[in-house]
């Protein structure tokens, strides 16, 4: 391979003149991760609204819940951050459309919307999974108590079934970080995107991709470790066995 | 608000829209299907084989694939592909790879990872006793594999594997990072050169959400008959 290696590109000044390539690397993890913060809070929060009404009793809802799922789950993601960025605010009164095209950081807070209602279509996939798996008697002996049916889910079901779902939930936990990456068409600056324009500035295109791949790797051992922690934390026991497969019934 | 809205730009590019777009788009969805599959079926041998060395080699290479966005290898192997064949072809100088093979070398390697993970579930789902009675048999491991692990690892993990061709289909709209004319491609140029983002971003929308829809019911349709049939 005729490549000039050259590892220590990392710490020479990018053009901007004041930051190293290193830290420049640095910020653009920090978007991935603030965007991925924030976008899961609505995966989560709206997630488990919709994962809620497809097991609720009431038919029009349960339709209303598949069908949001069916949309956000059917088009691309790209295809979605360019409905948000580019359609969405031609479709708004012309006001609106303006300020949304103008507003600093507008890029950031278009990812942060779609990356969310993304992922919250799979989260709410996977609390009706996990409202399911629970025995039916459950749900009976919460109404048979006297608790009403949004008691039951606040205090019998959900209680339980989020548990259930905590490993599914990590693993879109790790895919809302990854996809973060697609907000770079849109032209925000995360981890990817940084690490594409150091490759365009310094010529050290594999330097700067091997960088941001160890980044990404050093993310995921903390989200992988810390999920386990959450996971030993919050288990109840007897009810799910840690660590090992549940035991063929 | 739909006031200015031209819909016959969509009629005017249709022939570029599916002709050039779409044939690059399913192509690149088929062909990486068929070589992730292979290469995915060979490396969750490896990652389940006794072979010292080999199950970690598989996994670590799995592991490093998964952990990092597709965008971000989409970006590694379009640099790497001319060197990697520079290497096979001993070549002087980094080879001219052409979009389309860039594109289908990098989908194939990256999915063969996700692949790996699903036929690693298949090939788990076999009772042992079945791999221990093929050997008993005296059959070879790769015939046992051949003739009795892989058919119904294959047959199990058909809605899976299907499902995860679905996700292929949309995810190979993020070639647009390596400025490839796949379907999006082509929408967005046209977008571009008239104007018309709003149109063909939406035209782009309704086309992959009825192929991905229609094609997610089939497979719920297949998953059905198998579990008949069992």
């Amino acid at each position: 391979m005729n490549y000039n290696w050259n590892w220590g590109i990392f710490f020479q000044l990018s053009p901007d003149g004041t930051y190293t390539y290193l830290q420049l690397l640095l910020f653009g993890a920090g978007w991935t991760l603030a965007t991925a913060l924030l976008a899961w809070v609505i995966a989560l929060s709206v997630g488990a609204v919709v994962g809620v009404i497809r097991t609720s009793p009431i038919p029009w809802l349960v339709r209303l819940g598949n069908a949001y799922v069916e949309l956000f789950r059917n088009i691309p993601l790209l295809v979605q951050m360019f409905l948000w960025y580019f359609v969405l605010p031609e479709l708004m009164p012309e006001a609106i459309g303006d300020w949304l095209k103008q507003s600093a950081n507008a890029s950031f807070y278009n990812a942060v919307i779609c990356l969310g209602l993304y992922t919250s279509a799979r989260v709410a996939e996977q609390v009706k999974a996990g409202i399911l798996s629970l025995r039916s008697g459950q749900r009976m002996a919460g109404l048979a108590m006297g608790l009403t049916l949004p008691q039951t889910y606040r205090y019998v079901l959900l209680p339980m079934a989020f548990r259930i779902i905590l490993p599914p939930l990590s693993s879109e936990f790790l895919n809302i970080i990854k996809n973060s990456s697609v907000a770079l068409t849109i032209g925000l600056i995360e981890l990817t995107a940084a690490a594409r324009s150091m490759a365009e500035f310094s010529f050290q295109v594999f330097e700067a991709f091997t960088g941001a791949t160890v980044i990404y790797i050093i993310i995921n051992i903390i989200v992988v470790n810390g999920m386990r922690w959450l996971e030993r934390r919050v288990s109840v026991p007897g009810f799910i066995s840690m660590g090992q497969p549940a035991a063929a019934h | 608000m739909f006031s200015n809205i031209d819909w016959n730009v969509i009629i005017r590019s249709l022939p570029y829209l599916f002709f050039d777009g779409m044939r690059f788009t399913i192509m690149l969805t088929l062909m990486a299907t068929a070589g992730g599959i292979v290469i995915g079926t060979l490396l969750a041998m490896a990652r389940l084989s006794n072979i010292p060395g080999l199950s970690h080699v598989a996994g670590a290479y799995v592991n490093l694939i998964r952990s990092m966005p597709l965008v971000l290898v989409i970006f590694w192997f379009y640099f790497l592909v001319p060197y990697i064949g520079q290497w096979i072809t001993g070549a002087s100088r980094p080879i001219q790879v052409g979009a389309f093979l860039s594109a289908l070398v990098t989908f194939t390697l990256f999915e063969a990872a996700y692949f790996c993970e699903i036929m690693r579930a298949g090939i788990q789902s076999i009772p042992r006793g079945q791999v221990q009675a093929a050997q008993a048999l005296g059959m070879s491991y790769w015939t046992s594999m051949r003739e009795i692990i892989l058919p119904q690892a294959f047959r199990n993990m058909l809605p899976v594997l299907l499902t995860q061709t679905i996700i292929l289909f949309q995810d190979t709209s993020l070639v647009y990072v390596i400025s490839v004319t796949d379907f999006l491609g082509a929408a967005s140029k046209i977008a571009q050169r008239d104007g018309r983002l709003v149109e063909m971003y939406l035209f782009a929308a309704i086309v992959y959400f009825v192929i991905s829809l229609a094609a997610s019911y089939a497979v719920r349709r297949l998953q059905q008959r198998i579990a008949i049939i069992r």
